[in-house]
């Protein structure tokens, strides 16, 4: 009946620690140091990582963005979205809105882009599947990450944060080819 | 001059202001319960593809008002009465400004009430995180502002109490470790709520036009100083919880007051910072700031946790060994009272939180794992291993105890109860399993239809994705039957039980005193520090057993730790 009655010692906080508590919590601190460390370490040496590069944008400035990009390298066409196949390196840009993923890239394999995201209304999420690569998409903000796509295939790009009634209908695609 | 009644059974004091808003607290906290659950069965019917119940409409407002009316109206209820009876009923202590704490309960009222009709209107269905540029009604926001201005007053009224305990010498020594655990969620609910008001009230006036824009990122930043802050309070109250029932059902004291309490405050400096577990994969901030606050500062508050996860079954086995159950390593877990719901309850929510909820919680709050998991179904699996199998469990197992000692009403089903902490724990347990596996695969959160039906562009999730989801929602149907076995038994005590005091009828249950025979105007003997131990060893191992379960957690833990950056490094790089 004591871990709702006061401390049988007035001054608790000078009551010795057992043995089996400093051992578990040396134990703990040092995993917990381990967690800790394991992040700027992948930092260094891992190749998963997201850069900090981001600017404050506009739907307008953006959309004028994504468009120029279409005008200049479409290929084609797929249920009424343009298929782009920017050059190897260079900058791409992807937007999401209700609900569509804009447009459809195609890359290719062992190459590094650029890819910017962005929103024209609401957030969103882009979820790239069945890679499983998962990034908030934010209204007002274009988020550049630098990325290799070292799988060839056709990737599904599922929205993952909810946007409203036609949620479910926002899908993208996005090819990366030999 | 106060009121007070002294339980028969248990020795417990109940001030009778006090024992009338515990009462309503806990019984409007039910109600909830049994609203979310009723959605909690019609969302995880519509995930389980071949049977896919509702339309996406009202799929996406009942998981909007399932995720509310459970994670916040049903646990703070609950919390209120948790904070009034560590404070007044522990400490023998009038509650301070009884007045107030009625402000506090008709405040939760209107607020609550009002935010489910603004949901169940249908303009609202924007989930629990109402995240803007999207938009609700605005009694929609207002209703929570009045519920959290609410809970802020209880959390004074709880502040108030320990003081008027501290000036009136209710109590020797320092206050119990189970009021010291409610301090410590109290205190994380003050900065919590001031997060949300900080953002819930320019997002009102937003609703309203006063306010033409608010930025969406740092709408995210600021409302998740909320939203997982509160998460904490769970934490706080129901590890407290733990060492209570620790403590009735064992007669535990705690191994170490020192370390147990070290680890509440630890609690209170770090765990605040976890507002970033939301924020990893989002635009414009940076990694320095991801890396330390998803750290709660070097992972202090997981420490915290990891110190609570030995110690709480540690007080128990020493207990145990102390009854002279000391056979092997596990006999006094063997021979625990597994058929009693007040201690089946909290261990299966200790091993449930720890195993499950703790460690995908760190692992998904890892910065970069989080890529591979971020708004996957894995994170309302790990979640509902925290705040359900861990905090709703808990608050279970202790309104057993309260049944009759509270309300003075002797349980019904006492068969169904016993198995009802297996039935709720172990579905949903399948479910959380179930729905991590899933969402290792990408299946989406909030999401109506994983066949994508009219999109123009189709993606198919592997066959796999689809059996886990449908296992996990069979989980989830057995969870919501354990859940609707608690409140059978539970409703059904207050309503049909026998009852142990002569005036404890309807009304009784619902906040009303009982007969005024009941209670005396006497002061409540001085709550008198714990007797003292006889000898203190510091240097042997008090609790192998608890040692060995430990060592178990942490092996898991560093294993399931790196198989996820193994997954990590399997997909593209990214810089």
């Amino acid at each position: 009946m004591t871990s709702f009655m006061p401390p049988a010692d007035r001054i608790w906080w000078k009551v010795p620690v057992g043995r089996q508590e400093i051992i578990w919590i040396a134990i703990a601190l040092v995993w917990c140091l381990i967690l800790f460390f394991m992040m700027p370490y992948w930092h260094i040496y891992g190749k998963q990582n997201l850069s900090n590069e981001a600017y404050q944008t506009t739907p307008a400035k953006f959309g004028a963005k994504v468009q120029a990009m279409i005008d200049q390298y479409k290929v084609g066409e797929e249920a009424g979205i343009p298929i782009v196949k920017p050059p190897a390196g260079s900058d791409v840009y992807l937007l999401g809105r209700l609900w569509q993923w804009y447009p459809i890239l195609d890359l290719e394999k062992d190459k590094t882009y650029r890819l910017h995201l962005s929103s024209m209304d609401w957030q969103h999420g882009f979820s790239l599947q069945p890679i499983n690569i998962n990034i908030q998409v934010v209204p007002g903000y274009e988020m550049v990450i630098t990325v290799t796509p070292d799988q060839a295939g056709e990737y599904g790009i599922v929205c993952n944060e909810y946007c409203g009634i036609g949620h479910h209908t926002m899908v993208g695609k996005l090819y990366v080819k030999e | 001059m106060a009121q007070f009644r002294t339980c028969p059974d248990t020795g417990l004091y109940f001030h009778k202001s006090a024992e009338s808003l515990i009462k309503a607290n806990a019984v409007v906290g039910a109600v909830f319960l049994l609203v979310a659950g009723i959605l909690a069965l019609l969302v995880t019917l519509t995930r389980w593809q071949a049977i896919h119940l509702l339309p996406a409409d009202q799929f996406y407002m009942a998981l909007t008002a399932h995720g509310i009316d459970a994670l916040i109206f049903w646990i703070i209820f609950f919390e209120m009465a948790v904070l009034y009876v560590a404070s007044s009923v522990l400490l023998r202590c009038r509650l301070a400004t009884p007045y107030w704490g009625w402000v506090q309960f008709a405040l939760m009222m209107v607020g609550s009430v009002m935010t489910n009709v603004a949901i169940f209107q249908g303009g609202s269905s924007v989930m629990m995180t109402s995240y803007v540029p999207m938009q609700a009604a605005p009694h929609f926001y207002l209703g929570l502002i009045l519920f959290a201005v609410g809970a802020l007053i209880g959390c004074f009224v709880f502040f108030g109490t320990l003081v008027v305990a501290k000036d009136e010498k209710t109590y020797e020594g320092s206050v119990p470790l189970v009021t010291f655990g409610a301090i410590t969620a109290a205190i994380i609910a003050v900065f919590t709520i001031a997060s949300g008001a900080i953002i819930l009230v320019p997002t009102f006036l937003w609703s309203i036009g006063y306010i033409s824009h608010i930025d969406a990122e740092m709408y995210r930043i600021i409302w998740w100083g909320l939203g997982h802050s509160s998460q904490q309070i769970n934490v706080a109250a129901h590890v407290s919880i733990w060492y209570l029932i620790a403590g009735l059902v064992f007669g535990a004291r705690p191994m170490s007051e020192k370390v147990s309490r070290a680890a509440f405050l630890l609690y209170i400096f770090f765990l605040q910072l976890a507002s970033a577990h939301h924020i990893l994969v989002d635009p414009g901030v940076s990694s320095e700031w991801k890396v330390f606050n998803t750290s709660y500062a070097m992972y202090l508050a997981v420490l915290a946790s990891m110190i609570h996860g030995l110690t709480v079954p540690g007080s128990i086995e020493v207990a145990q060994r102390a009854k002279g159950l000391t056979n092997g390593m596990f006999e006094w877990l063997r021979k625990a009272p597994w058929d009693n719901p007040v201690f089946s309850g909290m261990f299966i929510s200790l091993i449930t939180f720890g195993f499950i909820g703790g460690i995908t919680g760190v692992v998904m709050g890892t910065e970069q794992i989080n890529l591979i998991i971020h708004n996957t179904i894995y994170v309302p699996a790990h979640f509902h291993a925290t705040v359900v199998t861990g905090t709703t469990l808990a608050f279970m197992a202790i309104t057993y105890f309260l049944i009759p000692v509270l309300f003075r009403r002797q349980m019904i089903l006492p068969g169904l109860a016993k198995i009802q902490p297996y039935l709720f724990g172990g579905g949903m347990s399948i479910l959380i399993l179930f729905m991590l596996g899933a969402g290792t695969m990408g299946v989406s959160r909030r999401h109506w239809d994983m066949d994508f039906t009219g999109a123009a562009l189709g993606f198919d999730y592997p066959g796999i994705a689809y059996t886990m989801m449908g296992i996990g929602a069979f989980g989830g149907v057995i969870g919501v039957l354990g859940g609707a076995a608690f409140l059978l038994v539970t409703v059904g005590s207050l309503l049909f039980g026998k009852k142990l005091e002569p005036s404890a009828g309807l009304l009784q249950s619902f906040g009303v005193p009982l007969a005024a025979s009941c209670y005396s105007s006497t002061k409540p003997e001085i709550l008198p520090m714990a007797p003292p131990l006889e000898h203190h060893d510091t240097t042997s191992f008090e609790a192998p057993g608890t040692f060995v379960l430990a060592l178990l957690l942490l092996v898991s833990f560093v294993v399931y730790y790196f198989i996820n950056w193994k997954y990590l490094a399997s997909v593209w790089p990214l810089s």
